[in-house]
């Protein structure tokens, strides 16, 4: 059964996410519309996968969904604070670059903490070394810069990498 | 009641997208500048959207979903192309005020 499964459905999440999408699109949950997102959403990934070399699983989806509320009110957070920040004065702020060490490995991870950290706190992602091992980041009004390092590896980071885990 | 809630949401909305333009005019350097689009606008744009959301469930018969949509988008794309924008600007050596803490050289 599992490997059966594991052809007629070679990545799960894609497909809940296609047949959410296909949804929300048509803005509609009739029948029909049900039925054609089902069949899109199982053929899509099954005629793309040769495009989505390594698989990620989902480990504790109950982190993730802690994970996301954080975000959702650090993103609201941040904005106060940005809009405090941008009105006013521009003497007051000290920018700077610093770069994280990442002990985070997998790609979707790495990529997903890349736009938490662009989407929070006056910070944004710059650029990540070639081996995958430090995300640059600038922010617009920094103070200390190893306490913010460490709140974003334990705010973002520690959650992200234990919900991520490559098979 | 309904008309209130909804037009707080709007003027928040619209207050929070001018802030982001705001900074995109004002701030001194390139860098600086990126914040402003990537963060006020997302709250910014999520108010107007909610907004959109309720006023369309309510005042028709369908419940309306399809903002969701948006916000995903745009919470996917506006840190990519900010990402990829501060990756060209370090390559290029874009100036950086002298304040900045670690230049990139």
């Amino acid at each position: 059964m599992k490997p059966f499964l594991n052809k007629v459905l070679p990545h799960p999440i894609l497909t809940l996410v296609l047949w959410g999408v296909w949804l929300l699109l048509n803005n509609t949950i009739g029948a029909g519309h049900i039925v054609l997102g089902l069949i899109l959403a199982i053929f899509i990934p099954w005629l793309t996968s040769g495009f989505w070399p390594e698989k990620v699983r989902i480990q504790s989806p109950l982190t993730l969904l802690k994970f996301l509320g954080v975000v959702l009110w650090d993103i609201l957070v941040a904005n106060m604070a940005v809009a405090k920040l941008i009105l006013g004065r521009n003497k007051d702020l000290n920018p700077g670059f610093f770069y994280i060490d990442l002990d985070i490995e997998t790609p979707l991870g790495i990529s997903l903490l890349a736009n938490t950290i662009s989407l929070t706190p006056g910070t944004v992602s710059c650029d990540l070394t070639e081996d995958r091992k430090r995300l640059l980041v600038h922010a617009l009004h920094i103070e200390d810069i190893p306490a913010t390092i460490k709140e974003i590896k334990a705010r973002y980071e520690a959650p992200l990498k234990k919900v991520f885990v490559a098979c | 009641m309904f008309e209130w809630i909804l037009s707080a949401l709007i003027v928040i909305g619209a207050f929070f997208t001018l802030v982001g333009s705001i900074g995109l005019y004002k701030l001194p350097d390139f860098f600086m500048r990126l914040h402003g689009p990537t963060k006020a606008t997302t709250l910014g744009v999520g108010a107007l959207l909610i907004a959109s959301a309720l006023y369309f469930s309510f005042k028709t018969d369908d419940i309306s979903l399809h903002e969701v949509l948006i916000t995903v988008f745009l919470f996917i794309t506006a840190p990519v192309s900010a990402h990829l924008m501060a990756k060209a600007a370090i390559h290029i050596k874009l100036k950086q005020v002298d304040r900045t803490q670690n230049k990139m050289k």
